[in-house]
This record gives C-alpha cells, structure tokens and sequence, in this order.
C-alpha cells in the first residue's frame, strides 16, 4: 500500500492487516505509561485540511505523535493556501520540504487522488474528500464494530440520513461490505444520490425509507450527521432537502422510543459531531449501547495502523 | 519410532541441509538451559525470573523453557511475550509485517528479573529493539538474555547469558530452528541462505 | 492562382480530378491537364465541402494566454474548417458591435478560416436585458447567431423576447439548456458515477426541460431556435417530437458527447470535465443515432480551451470545456463513420451543409460542383493518428482525447481557392 484514497479500493486483506494491527497497538499501549513508539521515527507526516476538522485532525497528529513522526499542520488559514496558491503547488512544496506523508482533507472529491497522482514518493492519505469518501472513518467504526460485535461477517448494519452528502457513507458502504457485513441505508428519497441503483445493486445494498421497520433485525445502526443546511425552513431560499428540523427529527432520527426497538445486543455509532435531539436523543447518545466514544478512541489506533502500513515498511519509497 | 518421523533425523537431511540439533537434541538443550538459569539466579531474592519470548520461536521456547524451570525447581515461573516490530530499524528495509501481540505477567514487569528468550541470536538487534520495548513497559530490575543458538556476526554489543548451542555460520547460510508448536517438528538446521533472514 | 487537386473523390465516390480558380471551383473529370496550376497529387482522399463550427471558443478578447483568433483559426484550418463560428462569451463579452466587428476583423485578417462572430443574447451574459442584437446584426460582421454559451438564458420571458426578436434579424437564438436551479453546484452527470464519485449531479430533465419549454416557446412564436450541444437521450426525443410538429429547430452534438461517456471520471482528472457534463453509454448511443437519422442537425465542436492552472486542480475547482478543432473529424469517423450510421455525404451534411446553414453562412456548406466557391478539405479515411494534446495548434493543451488513436485524417483544407493547411501544416 502507498496511499489510502478510498475503501472502495481497500481490498479485504489490506483492510484486516490494518485492523488487526490497530487491534494490537490498542492493546500495546493500554495501562501504558510512555504512549509512544519509537516506529517512525524521522518520518514526516503533514496533514493538509482545507475545511475544520478538529476532531479528525487531532486523531491523525496524535497517531502520528504516538508512532513518533514528526507532524506538521497545514491548515487552510493562515498558509499560502488563503493567498490562493493550486493545490498542486502546495502539495509540491509539502513534498519537497520532506514531507513522507500528507493526509488531506478538501472540500473537492478527488483532491487526495488529484494529489497522489501529482507527487511521487509520497504517501496521501484522505481524510474526507468532499461527498466522496473518509476511508480512516470508516476504518474505525469497522474496528469499533469488530470489537463490540465479535466480528463483521453477517452482521446488519444501517446507515441513517443523509446518504447524499455523506462521505462517511460512502465508505462505510464500501468497507462494511468488504468485510462481509449487509448493510442497509436508510434515508429519506431527497438524501439519496441519484443513480443509486446503478451505483449499488439494490439486492445488495437495501435502501429504505422507513426506520421503525428496519430497526429490530439490526446489529448495529450508524447516525449520519445532518447539515443544517441541507434542510429547509430556514432562512435560505434554497430548497431543502426536508421540510424542517423537527420533520426529519421525527421521521428519521433515533429517538429513545426507536433505540428500543434495536435488540439488545445492537450499537449505535455517530461518526461526529452529533446534534443532539435532532438526528439523535441526548439520552441515546450516552446510552450503554452507544459506542460514540469508542469510535473516537479507536480512531487514533486505526490512523496508527494506517501510518505504520503506509510508512513504516519498504513499500512507501 | 513415531519420534523418529516426526523428528529431524541426520539420516533425513535434505541435500545442502545439515542438521545441527535432533529432535531429542532440542529438549535435552532446554533442559540444560533450564539448570543454567535456575544455577544463575537462584542467589537472587524475591519473585523468580520473567520470561519474556520473541515472537515467533521465541515465545513456545520461553514457554517450554520456563516449563522444565518449574519442574526442575518447583516454582511457578511467569512468561510471556514482547513484540518488536514497532522497535525495529530495519522496517524500511523490508515489506510490512503483521504485528504479534505482546503479553506482559499482570503485575508487570517493574523490579522483576527478566530473562530475554529467542530461538538465534545472530545480528543482535532483535535484542537491541526489545530492551527498547522492555523500556517503554516497565523498569525491570535485570535483563538477562537466553537463546537456543547463538550463530555469531554481531553488529552491536550484546551477547547472550545463556546459549543452548553456539554454532559458527558464514552470512550465506541460515539457521532454521524448528518448533513443535509452529513447524509440527522440533529440530535446528543449517543451510544455504534462500533470502535475507528473519534471524536477528 | 490555380489549383488542381488529382485523384481525389467527392463524398467519398469515384475519383475525380478538381480544377480550382481563383476562388471558384472551374472544372470536375478525369484527367485533367494542369497547365499553369499548381498540381496537388491526392490519389483517393476523400473530398468534402470544407467544415463549419457553429460552436467555437476564440477565448479572444480576454483570454489570449488560452485561445487567440490566430491558434484557433490554425487549429480549425489544421481540422479542416474554413468557417467558425466564434462564441460570445470573451471579455469583454461580444454583446455589441464593437467586438462582434473586431473579432470579425481580426478573422479576416489572420484569414486561415472565416470567423464569424456569434453575439450574446443579453448584456453581459447576464440574462436580464437583451444585448443589442440589431446593430450586431447590422454591423459589418453580419451577426445572425445570438447564443449565450456558457450560461442559459434562464428566464422564460427573456428568451420569449430574444425568439420573437430574432426574427426580425432573420437570426436563430443558440440556447445553452440548463435550468440553473437544477444544476446549483452541479459537477457531472447525475448517475451511478456520480453516485459513487461523490460529485454533485447535472440531471439529464435540467437540460430536457429547457429544450422543451424553448420548443414551444419557438413554435409559438414562429421563431428559429438552435439548440447548442444536446447531450441526453431525452433532449434528442424533445427535438424529434418538436420537429415533427413543425418548430423549426435546430439541435448540435459535440464530438466527445458522441464518444466519451461518464465513465472517463474515475481519476477526477478535470480534462475530462465539461459542461454538459459527459453522459451515459445510453445518451451516447442516442445521440449517435440522432444525428444519423437528422433530428441533430450538425456536429459542433464547442472547442474550448483552458489554461493548465485551469485544469491542473482538483475537480470542482477546474473550468469545464475540451479542445475539439483538430479531433472533431476523426472522432466523427470513429463514431458515425466506422460505425456505418454515416455516409460521406452525411458527414458532409452534419459538418458543413447544416451548420451553414443554421448559421446563415451563404458562401460555405455549398455543394462540390462547378461555378462554387472552393471551400473544400481533403481526408485520409484510412490513415490513423495518435493525438498528442500538447502539439495541437491550440495554445492550451485541454483534449481529453491525449495519447489516444483515433481514424481519419485531414490531409489538405482549402478556402475560397487557398490552400490554408497542407499534410499537417499551416499552407
């Protein structure tokens, strides 16, 4: 592996090793003291993120500390990139000033593939591409799954909301099902892409537009986060993509009445960050069965495997 | 004559091998092994030696070793296992390798006297990379080092406190040792070197 | 100044010698004595009435880093043009006389194709206020194609005004068919690659309810409508069924809707994008068709170029269009020819007869007979050739058809009695 651009290109074995490796380095470093490794030690690891995310770019930069690269930030503001330098030309430049590895995240699907075909020698990452893909995301709620549910084989998973927008989705669709899980999506009409049935075979990826009816089979459902703006009844003269908040609160978010209807062994994921009493209850959130936090701290381990697969090994240069 | 199969037999070798150690050879080694750490630290007070295995042949060894310990002394003897692969130098050097999982005794392995366990000793910085690993999960009193052979052409300062068999190599041969656990056998043979070694 | 060209065949039938004089073609037979011309040796090629975009970007004024009248008439002698139709769209926009006259002008003088300017239906391009298309129409360039490329004329009542005026200019309004509200932040064709690729999507209806609405708008009205690249099975159905009730209307196709579909999007390489966007397997099959049976009148180019910081980004933030001069032939070969929905008498038809026509361009599309002007462009039907982006006549490098072979090759242009591209070269 050089670069993690998709999981719809992840094959089953890459995406196990890298499992199985955060598995161990999460086990490794429990009741440890010292939580460093030594592994990649004069690598330089540079995250590029042209939207906020704090949360996905203190995962990388923490995974990144704990293997002992050197991580530098790139963000957005406060670079060349405000004074309206090509993508091209600050990958360039992250590239010659040493950069082993950069891990993207653009408001632009593609970027992170645009990137890795410009520069060689150099790993990319994508930490979320647009509407495309988040493949580390998906990597993580694979390993939560894993954990919590003994394995992904078999098991029933639905993905809920805005499936149009989500690259979360687009690469748990990919990734889950590679791993053998059935995985369902379930979302009002306007939040699905077009050409969905073309795109994903029907018979494989159920759709459904109804959640109460799909809740009781699954092992596990994962929230989508919901943008403000794609909704309507707001200011905006835009039309949304569902009449109001409280419309898709009512129809599709997971109520404590709806995470009844989930059978007891189920978990319940959000990729972050929730709105809470919109697309799911406050007291859902912090239920036995939520597993958000864990998402979150096996996030830092997956991103560890991803940079020990891509960097530590002979492959990379 | 079921040991006779299943074992490696001088009368068995295939062409350019030469076996070193028979089956029978490799316990009675473990059992010379076993004395030599009970002789050595016997003087020391408090809580018997860890023994810490490096995956792969190392960790069945440590196990074994510390089984015939306990026999032979009547005490119960922890073990366990320290991955190196996250301490290694030579990762770029080499396509990516899974990780084993390193399994420490409950109470750690702070003050304890460890004894290092691997199947060759060859390079030393296998070694090297544990005491690096040793020192990221605790602070052992002591690190004593145990190795089934020990194959010589050092490239750092360590060397081994207990060596079931020194055997001299030229770089282009390899040492395989062989293990019930994870080759069906038990045996150590010498032959020509197919690819760079795992052998540290 | 005379020419003879030997051995060469006429829509693709028996060969025939053609005497050419002055401007004028002045004897078709066999064995044709050169006497004091110049004698061109073209055993075989294909002769056809020199080709006519009716959908050209000059990029000049305003972008002649990418395009400029002289690059662009040489990579339209070098594809075997001898009339352009030069879109609005520069800056300053072609929306008064003054640069419908200058880009005019300038064709003239470079005088490798006859550029004809194409105005804008509303100031600036903007589609509130109809541009002055009576002085443009009056002025030496003779403008009698108002388009506003690039942008639709969205609203209803704007373009209900721009037909009804049109006709009294004996022009056509070229509409570019894209209901905005449907394509906000649209980046390609709305399907399963979309789907996949997490691109916003252009759907097929934002072109199709716009085609329709201008088809009756049209047909109302009595005016004439023309219909810029039609990319969608269901905007070639709205044609057929517009024709038939008698709307005179007019459609084009581009020569990459014709061959290369969504599937191209899979690297996010933004040489590929282009708006509208490129469709599926089954509008190109479509399209094809269309244009064999006449509900798409004419090939048109829409040749655009773009500056390689442009395209040498990520996906949404490059400009969509595609070079299309020096491939269009081959890419017709390919498509219609090879494929036998097209006979050399169509391709005369689709590229330079129609277009002329729609275009109110009396001297061009003419027949290849005695007594009409010289426009002709000789062909290899059998030659292939490997397209290399970068040594295009064009000054941008944008062809999506880089590196790939493709048939047919344009071997000898010729306007009005001159030879304006020779084997490859600038005559």
């Amino acid at each position: 592996m050089t670069h993690l651009l998709s999981a719809e290109h992840l094959g089953r074995d890459d995406a196990v090793a890298i499992l199985d490796t955060a598995e161990e380095l999460k086990r490794t470093l429990l009741h440890r003291e010292v939580r460093k490794l030594p592994t990649l030690r004069g690598r330089t690891v540079v995250t590029m993120f042209y939207e906020n995310s704090t949360r996905t770019r203190v995962s990388f930069e923490i995974a990144g500390k704990w293997m002992s690269a050197d991580v530098i930030n790139v963000s957005a503001s406060g670079s060349s990139v405000s004074k309206g330098e090509s993508l091209r030309d600050t990958a360039a430049t992250l590239a010659a000033a040493g950069a082993d590895c950069v891990i993207v995240r653009h408001p632009a699907s593609g970027a992170p593939q645009r990137i890795a075909g410009w520069l060689d020698g150099v790993s990319v990452i994508n930490a979320g591409d647009g509407m495309h893909e988040h493949p580390t995301q998906a990597l993580l709620d694979a390993a939560t799954l894993r954990e919590r549910l003994g394995g992904l084989e078999g098991r029933r998973v639905l993905i809920v909301g805005d499936v149009l927008h989500s690259r979360v989705a687009r690469s748990n669709v990919h990734l889950l099902r590679t791993l053998g899980a059935e995985v369902t999506l379930v979302a009002p009409p306007t939040m699905l892409p077009d050409g969905m049935d073309r795109w994903l075979d029907e018979a494989e990826v159920p759709v459904s537009y109804d959640l109460d009816a799909e809740l009781p089979g699954t092992d596990a459902v994962m929230m989508l986060r919901v943008q403000a703006e794609r909704l309507g009844g707001g200011g905006d003269s835009s039309a949304g993509f569902f009449p109001s908040t409280r419309e898709y609160s009512i129809s599709y978010g997971l109520s404590e009445a709806r995470a009844r209807l989930l059978p007891e062994h189920a978990v319940i994921l959000h990729p972050g960050p929730m709105l809470r009493g919109m697309e799911i209850a406050s007291s859902v959130a912090d239920a036995q069965n939520s597993v958000i936090t864990e998402q979150v701290r096996n996030g830092v381990h997956v991103r560890m495997a991803v940079l020990y697969h891509l960097l530590a090994s002979e492959e990379t240069k | 004559m079921t040991t006779r199969r299943e074992g490696v037999t001088p009368a068995e070798e295939p062409e350019g091998q030469r076996v070193l150690l028979a089956e029978a050879d490799v316990a009675r080694t473990i059992a010379r092994m076993a004395h030599q750490v009970i002789e050595k630290t016997a003087p020391e007070e408090g809580a018997p030696p860890v023994l810490l295995g490096i995956p792969s042949r190392g960790a069945p060894l440590a196990r074994r070793l510390a089984g015939r310990i306990a026999e032979f002394s009547g005490q119960t003897v922890d073990t366990g296992i320290v991955d190196v692969t996250l301490y290694r130098d030579d990762l770029r050097l080499r396509p990516n390798r899974p990780l084993e999982p390193t399994t420490l005794p409950e109470d750690g392995i702070d003050g304890r006297l460890v004894v290092l366990v691997d199947d060759v000793l060859y390079s030393g910085r296998t070694i090297r990379a544990a005491l690096d690993a040793l020192r990221d999960h605790g602070r052992p009193k002591a690190i004593q080092l145990a190795v089934l052979v020990d194959r010589g052409h050092r490239e750092v300062p360590i060397r081994a406190d207990y060596v079931g068999k020194n055997v001299p190599t030229s770089r282009a041969e390899d040492i395989a040792v062989l293990l019930t656990e994870t080759d069906g056998t038990d045996g150590v043979v010498l032959r020509p070197a197919r690819e760079e070694g795992d052998q540290g | 100044m005379s020419s003879l060209f030997k051995g060469v065949r006429p829509y693709g039938e028996d060969p025939v010698d053609i005497r050419v004089e002055g401007e004028v073609i002045t004897e078709i037979g066999t064995g044709l004595e050169p006497g004091e011309a110049q004698v061109y040796e073209r055993d075989g090629l294909v002769a056809l009435p020199g080709f006519v975009d009716l959908h050209t970007h000059l990029r000049e004024p305003g972008r002649e880093d990418t395009e400029t009248i002289e690059s662009g008439s040489a990579a339209a002698a070098l594809g075997g043009y001898t009339a352009v139709f030069a879109m609005a769209n520069t800056d300053p926009v072609a929306d008064n006389d003054l640069v419908v006259e200058h880009v005019h002008r300038r064709g003239q003088a470079v005088g490798l194709v006859d550029v004809q300017p194409i105005g804008a239906v509303t100031v600036g391009l903007r589609g509130e206020r109809l541009a002055e298309l009576g002085a443009m129409a009056r002025s030496s360039a003779g403008v009698r194609v108002f388009s506003d490329d690039g942008h639709c004329v969205a609203d209803p009542l704007v373009m209900r005004r721009a037909l009804e005026y049109s006709k009294g200019l004996g022009a056509v309004i070229a509409q570019h068919a894209e209901e905005p509200r449907l394509t906000v932040g649209a980046q390609a064709h709305e399907g399963a690659n979309a789907a996949r690729l997490g691109l916003a999507g252009w759907p097929a209806a934002a072109e199709e309810v716009i085609l329709a609405r201008d088809c009756l708008l049209a047909g109302q009205l009595g005016a004439r409508l023309h219909a810029c690249h039609v990319t969608t099975e269901g905007g070639a159905d709205v044609l057929r069924w517009a024709k038939a009730r008698g709307v005179e209307v007019s459609g084009e196709v581009t020569p990459h809707h014709l061959l290369l579909t969504d599937e191209r999007l899979a690297g996010y390489d933004p040489v590929n994008k282009v708006n509208p966007p490129l469709r599926e397997g089954s509008d190109v099959r479509a399209l094809r068709e269309a244009l064999a049976e006449g509900v798409l009148d004419c090939v048109a180019t829409d040749h655009a170029p773009h500056a390689v910081q442009d395209k040498d980004c990520e996906w949404s933030g490059a400009r969509p269009g595609m070079l299309g001069l020096q491939t269009a032939l081959s890419v017709v070969v390919e498509t219609m020819v090879r494929t036998g929905l097209l006979d050399w008498r169509g391709v005369a038809r689709v590229m330079s007869e129609r277009p002329a026509e729609i275009g109110g361009l009396a001297g061009h599309g003419r027949p290849i007979a005695v007594g009409e002007p010289a426009n002709l462009v000789l062909l290899d039907e059998s030659a292939e050739w490997t397209v290399r982006a970068s040594e295009l006549a064009s000054i941008a490098h944008n062809s999506p058809y880089d590196g790939m072979r493709l048939p047919g090759t344009v071997v000898t242009t010729v306007l009005r009695g001159t030879v304006t591209a020779d084997e490859g070269k600038l005559a």
